[in-house]
């Protein structure tokens, strides 16, 4: 296969970035997007210039590190997958493929596709945990958990915090991310205790990250690579706005 | 010469960690504010260790190169995390958590510390249930778990195939608390360079700033480790790409000895090797095996589709050579019988270094619909992969480096031969022996970051509360950061014409060929030199693009690969030291008439922890001879 | 033309925001509160349209009596002057907070991508704002000549009901519903507020964390059905003053 690129280059977050094209032949059909631009990137330095930056790591889909924006969807074409599992076979000879970065105001550019996510790490330091110390535990089985309510938890916690929800929302927001995390543990027991202080600190703390709002556009649902449902944004207004009217606090 | 000390408390082995913990000297709360950790690393052992020890009250420094702490490769662990709980009333208990262990790391780790291990696993499960990790559940609301691994009891909590996942997220969730209250401090994006030793004792790293390339100086009382393994060493394996050996390397130049480094784990069922190209190799869990069937034609060179292969012409070779276990086998056997057929030119698909597995039998007995509540995911997962439909023609699967057994020597203490300098989870060498089972390296690595670190690392911390903050112009760190400095410069010097990875490709062929599934003294010596070769072109023929003073993240391969060329020797110097076979370690000559593993109790029941000596000297081999006093030496045997 | 204003907003929002901190202080309400309110606003002028659309259609009876009546109680009567400024309280507060979200929105993304794909999203979710615009402005010219001119100028003419005296309000909507660019007007507006109640309406449900696996889709069908009855309802009565004998 042949393919045309054009690819966001931007040297760092200090200099203004534009879109450079490439042209990259014997692309097989069975590469993953990634070894594609792999290759593109051998050809680069082979050719005396400098490599496409992108970030990657377990290139099977479960770290979250890779997201590329391409052809104007997050991840890619492709239903439910990262961007490292998404294969050249999505795309046919003489395809031009448009590579940008997650654009977010909350996740600056670092360098051509890498982006700064760690707004995602300040919201869950807020309050995304269970304050229980090692050895202060108690016995596994004294807490029942429905099995039920344990899978609907476990299937929020599937939230790979990839960024794809903040990159397809028209506004850049981040509440499918932040309601997945403050669902999980509202929904388990275990963290039913922390649940009103933890929404109130991680809905504020996404605030003054610079995150969107939510306009219900649900495009989040649509690009997540791990199926999260928007019915956990709805648990967190639930459980925000419980929090706010019950909370003794005034504040 | 130094000795090993693995310093393991006197006493029954069933009392001997109450017994150290009764002993440990403690730091009082007041003084743990004063003694900063610096921790590198951020996988279950690291995150785990992290909170602990952020909990107790310590000036903990978390170093990790990925954005964040939460993408640590624990997260792609699929099956499961064993405890000793006997939920099932099924006769479990640590004692047979202990024995298993031992036994499947066919006898060549340490009794106490696998004892240990299996001791903390049931609180290390209370704690992440308690920090909300949806393990899954029976009806009635208890811990569900499942068999995992051909032992016989069923003791492995789970969370449907993403447990890694789960149990990383619930411990970053733990260090992420921290984080917020101030005693953990997060420096995401940097790559260790080297391990500053002051008088003897390990106080500080040197860092690379990986959006910067800034060289940063970071001082502390006393350095952790929790780097994971160098499974990355043969170029594709089942490892996150990024992961490397770089930090456990400059602690092993240090002085910090490394334990059998040619203990690697190749794991028998991942997607081959598709294309040139290929980066990475995706596993397709060990559970497949309960219902494929595994083949190749009788035929050699049968280019025909797998559907059109007739029933009398596969070869169903494990069931033939294995008839007691047949498709069960243990990992290590099961990926020598791969290779064995594929190297004999029986392989399939176009490169010939593949095997079926084939769920048609399955699928004809127990119906599409079991097969696929059993398995969908990874059927989808492979679908994804490979663009094939597993449900209509046989998977191919072809084995891939895994896990490494073997990593920085430690005590008992986990503390290496470097004072104040620890390796836990997956970096150190010590609970696994010759080969891992399944769902105990999650296990291993939450209990060391969890409960054992936090207790040894007060005992050594208690003689330190006299020393004040270690200043970081100490002329240590100036020489650390001039020789760091110094190795960046002279690979952008090369400026040779060959990729880094290209180079990574060759260095992994050369140890995939030699150094892994199947090794002997003829390959092992050419090994060497080839190594060396390559390692020569590195120095002359590399390409190394763009500056040291921003992210480049070719200079950040350059630098990793560099270091593995040093594992890669000492992987094969061990493997040529180690004249027998035990389980990963599989040395031609040392095998019994069916080409079965055959174990040297007599001549090689040690640990070899090799130490440095200079960048042209050979390492010198030290050895921890294993004494087994609570179990019965066996031999393996699946026929 | 969005795209402009969007750019002009961004960048009168840089200053303002570079001197006065506005996000962070008069605006500081949290992002999950103003969705509570501008849902809450939405579902109150949802009733008020049912209440408008039921005195609306009386117009299509034989007399614009009944009409006229209705709409003098509306117009005087006490209550319904309290409720009158409830009324606009809600029309202000949605219009403002759903602005204020716009605008943070926008903010959210100053760099804009190159190419944007459609996701399998509502398409009337995304063009919330424009549809806001247009009834907006179909609201000036409606308060403006049924609103204002009645009220303050006076300007329509009276008629006795009863021996007592009514501004002919009725005599005013059919007169001006015979002029075809009014008519015209009136139903691509009426057309356009029903895209936003069909994704107004059930948005507001989730907005106030009512989302439900077994009443979500009865929630969505309502909400479809609240769109075509309310925008049917009001495209009827110039269509049948038009075409009609009034």
């Amino acid at each position: 296969m042949n393919i045309k690129l054009k690819i966001w280059r931007q040297e760092n977050s200090k200099v203004k970035g534009k879109f450079i094209d490439y042209v990259l032949d014997n692309v097989s059909p069975g590469m993953s997007f990634l070894e594609m631009l792999d290759a593109l990137n051998t050809k680069l330095i082979q050719e005396g210039g400098s490599p496409v930056a992108f970030e990657h790591d377990c290139r099977e889909g479960i770290c979250g590190s890779c997201g590329l924006y391409i052809n104007g969807r997050p991840h890619g074409p492709g239903e439910k997958s990262t961007t490292c599992e998404l294969h050249m076979r999505s795309f046919k000879d003489g395809d031009t493929i448009i590579v940008e970065p997650w654009r977010a105001k909350a996740f600056p550019v670092i360098r051509d596709l890498i982006v700064d996510r760690s707004g995602f790490d300040e919201i869950l330091k807020a309050g995304g945990f269970i304050s229980v110390n090692a050895g202060a535990a108690p016995e596994a089985n004294s807490i029942l958990v429905n099995k039920e309510v344990s899978e609907e938890a476990f299937d929020v916690a599937t939230c790979i915090g990839c960024g794809a929800c903040v990159a397809a929302c028209k506004n850049a927001s981040a509440m499918l991310f932040v309601s997945a995390k403050i669902s999980q543990l509202a929904i388990l027991p275990q963290g039913k205790v922390e649940a009103a202080q933890r929404v109130q600190a991680m809905v504020a703390k996404m605030d003054e990250l610079g995150f969107g709002n939510c306009t219900n556009t649900y495009a989040c649902e649509a690009e997540c690579p791990k199926g999260i449902k928007v019915i956990n944004i709805a648990r967190m207004n639930r459980e925000f706005f419980t929090a706010k009217v019950v909370s003794q606090k005034t504040t | 010469m130094a000795t090993l000390n693995s310093k393991i408390p006197e006493g029954p082995l069933s009392e001997k960690w109450t017994k150290y913990r009764a002993e440990m000297k403690l730091v009082n709360p007041a003084n743990k504010s004063k003694l900063d950790i610096i921790l590198v690393g951020t996988g279950l052992a690291g995150s785990s260790a992290a909170s602990s020890l952020g909990e107790l009250g310590y000036n903990v420094k978390v170093f990790c190169y990925q954005d964040s702490p939460r993408r640590a490769h624990s997260v792609a662990a699929q099956g499961g995390i064993n405890a000793a709980k006997n939920y099932r009333n099924d006769g479990d208990s640590v004692y047979r958590l202990f024995y298993d262990m031992i036994k499947g790391g066919d006898y060549r780790s340490r009794e106490a510390n696998v004892y240990r291990a299996a001791e903390v696993s049931n609180a290390t499960i209370d704690q992440l249930t308690a920090q909300g990790v949806p393990f899954a559940r029976e009806y009635g609301g208890t811990l569900d778990n499942r068999s995992f691994g051909g032992v016989q009891v069923s003791r492995t909590f789970y969370s449907k195939g993403q447990t890694g996942q789960q149990c990383l997220l619930g411990a970053f969730s733990g260090l992420i608390r921290q984080v917020n209250k101030g005693t953990v401090k997060m420096y995401p994006r940097r790559d260790v360079l080297e391990i500053v030793v002051v008088d003897g004792k390990a106080r500080g790293i040197i860092t690379r700033n990986l959006v910067t390339g800034e060289i940063e100086r970071h001082s502390a009382h006393a350095v952790v480790l929790a780097t994971g393994g160098y499974g990355t060493i043969y170029y594709l394996s089942t490892l996150a790409l990024n992961s490397n050996v770089s930090a456990a390397w400059s602690a092993f130049k240090k002085g910090a000895f490394f334990g059998n480094p040619s203990f690697i784990q190749i794991h028998p069922s991942s997607i081959p090797v598709l294309n040139e190209y290929q980066a990475k190799l995706t596993l397709m869990s060990e559970s497949l095996r309960n219902d494929g069937r595994v083949w190749v034609p009788k035929e050699k060179g049968d280019h025909r589709h797998a559907n059109e292969i007739p029933e009398e012409e596969r070869d169903y070779y494990l069931e033939r050579r294995y008839p007691a276990y047949g498709n069960l086998v243990p990992r290590d056997v099961g990926s020598r019988a791969a290779k064995e057929r594929c190297d004999a030119g029986y392989g399939v698909g176009e490169t010939g270094l593949a095997v079926n597995l084939d769920f048609k039998d399955a699928i004809a007995k127990q119906g599409k619909k079991a097969i696929e509540n059993k398995y969908g995911n990874l059927f989808e997962m492979y679908e994804k992969i490979t663009g094939i439909n597993p449900y209509v023609e046989p998977m191919r699967i072809y084995p891939a480096g895994h896990y490494t057994m073997g990593g920085l020597w430690v005590d008992y203490e986990l503390m290496t031969t470097i004072t104040g300098l620890y390796a836990i989870g997956e970096s150190n060498f010590s609970d696994h022996g010759a080969n891992r089972l399944g769902a105990s390296s999650l296990m291993q690595c939450a209990g060391d970051g969890y409960f054992v670190i936090p207790n040894t690392i007060g005992n050594y911390l208690a003689g330190e509360i006299r020393t004040a903050k270690i200043q970081t112009s100490l002329p240590e760190f100036e020489e650390a950061e001039k020789s760091a400095k110094a190795r960046i410069e002279k690979l952008m010097a090369v400026k040779g014409t060959k990729t880094v990875t290209s180079f990574h490709k060759r260095l992994g062929k050369i140890m995939w060929d030699f150094c892994g599934m199947s090794r002997n003294e003829a390959g092992l010596t050419k090994a060497l030199t080839l190594i060396d070769e390559l390692n020569d072109e590195y120095w002359k023929d590399v390409k190394v693009p763009g500056s040291n003073n921003e992210l480049n993240q070719e200079l950040e391969k350059a630098i990793r690969v560099a270091d593995f060329f040093g594992i890669a020797k000492l992987m094969v110097i061990d493997a040529l030291n180690r004249k027998e076979s035990c389980g990963a370690h599989f040395r031609e000559e040392s095998q019994t008439e069916t080409g079965e593993a055959k174990r040297d109790d007599a001549n090689f029941a040690y640990v070899s922890a090799w130490e440095y000596k200079g960048e042209n000297q050979s390492p010198i081999l030290h050895k921890e001879e294993l004494k087994f006093e609570n179990v019965e030496l066996k031999i393996r045997d699946y026929k | 033309m969005f795209h402009s204003i969007r750019l002009f907003v961004l960048s009168v929002m840089n200053i303002v925001q570079s001197n006065y901190t506005i996000m962070g202080n008069s605006l500081s309400q949290s992002s999950l509160t103003k969705k509570y309110v501008v849902a809450l606003a939405g579902l109150f002028l949802i009733t008020f349209l049912f209440v408008h659309l039921a005195i609306n259609l009386l117009l299509l009876l034989p007399a614009t009596d009944t009409f006229n009546v209705a709409a003098h109680f509306m117009g005087t009567n006490i209550i319904i002057k309290v409720f009158e400024v409830v009324l606009f309280s809600g029309i202000f507060i949605h219009i403002i907070y759903s602005l204020i979200v716009q605008v943070q929105n926008w903010m959210a993304r100053p760099v804009r991508y190159k190419l944007e794909n459609w996701s399998h999203t509502s398409p009337f979710s995304k063009f919330m704002i424009h549809t806001s615009v247009i009834i907006f402005i179909f609201l000036v010219f409606h308060l403006i000549e049924f609103y204002i001119e009645t009220k303050f100028l006076g300007q329509i003419a009276d008629v006795v009901i009863d021996g007592e005296s009514y501004p002919d309000m009725g005599l005013k909507v059919i007169t001006a519903f015979k002029i075809p660019i009014v008519v015209i007007g009136y139903i691509l507006s009426f057309i356009v507020l029903g895209f936003h109640l069909h994704h107004g309406f059930q948005s507001a449900f989730q907005s106030l964390g009512l989302n439900h696996t077994k009443y979500t889709p009865t929630i969505k069908l309502l909400s479809t059905a609240v769109s075509i009855i309310l925008a049917v309802g009001f495209i009827i009565i110039p269509l049948a003053i038009y075409f009609g004998n009034y």
